[in-house]
């Protein structure tokens, strides 16, 4: 269900704005679907990005991000051609890694 | 049937579904989870959740910014974006004060990572938004407010 992570990091005057757009339905657990049970929460919590081996970003979130998280940051250094390494977990301890090169 | 039993059934009710969210919140495997701290994202007032981040109470400071629209048409995508100018920023959080779950997200920056974070949040209706950023150890805040046409939380 969840597929794959949009990543976008592009490198210009020593600063790396990275952007990703991530896929899940982040269900906050209070609505109810047409027979009036409650659907379970289900939404990301924690999200890490790096940059080679360093951590750049450490995210928690609540159900209150959006359905398809989009978050954006923007890190010094980092050079065209090096990776980003964006992974989250969600609350039912599903995770997901991508990985995109810096353009 | 009397009045009573029905606002015990109710109160019941109630209780059921606010355990099933905390059996929910509570069901969390590896060790990866235990640095988020739960008690922040299920304060349900504004004290509560600076309580929850040992925030004291943050001075309101015009080095702290929140970008979003003053009008969200669709609050199940409200573009909210935080940026200071402060220096050594080591935390942001931002909160919707009318929101069931006010804590939005919290961000942990590692120095190198420059205060200036954007997501996109839900919001039921309008409400104030907070932005919650640490600096040097001690906290700031800002606050804006977003009017939301069509709420987010249920449809």
């Amino acid at each position: 269900m969840a597929g794959p992570m949009r990543i976008r990091a592009a490198s210009a005057d020593g600063v790396t704005e990275v952007r990703v757009l991530m896929s899940h339905p982040m269900e906050t657990g209070q609505r109810r679907d047409s027979s009036g049970e409650p659907i379970p929460a289900h939404y990301i919590t924690e999200l890490t990005a790096k940059h080679g081996d360093k951590t750049v970003l450490t995210a928690y979130m609540g159900p209150s991000v959006s359905t398809n998280p989009y978050l954006a940051f923007k890190f010094q250094g980092g050079a065209a051609g090096d990776t980003v390494q964006v992974s989250w977990v969600d609350n039912k301890g599903e995770s997901r890694t991508d990985e995109v090169q810096i353009r | 049937m009397n009045i009573q039993r029905r606002d015990t059934l109710k109160a019941g009710g109630g209780i059921g579904v606010f355990g099933l969210l905390v059996a929910a919140g509570m069901i969390k495997p590896g060790a990866a989870i235990a640095a988020r701290d739960q008690a922040m994202f299920s304060a349900s007032s504004l004290d509560e959740a600076f309580q929850a981040m040992n925030a004291g109470t943050p001075t309101e400071s015009g080095d702290v910014q929140i970008v979003g629209p003053d009008i969200a048409e669709n609050g199940a995508v409200v573009p909210v974006g935080v940026t200071s100018s402060l220096a050594n920023v080591e935390q942001i959080a931002i909160m919707i004060e009318k929101n069931p779950n006010m804590l939005a997200a919290t961000f942990a920056l590692p120095a190198g990572t420059l205060a200036d974070v954007q997501t996109r949040v839900k919001m039921g209706q309008t409400s104030d938004v907070f932005a919650v950023v640490k600096a040097d150890g001690k906290f700031f805040m800002a606050k804006k407010e977003i009017k939301v046409t069509l709420g987010g939380c249920g449809g």
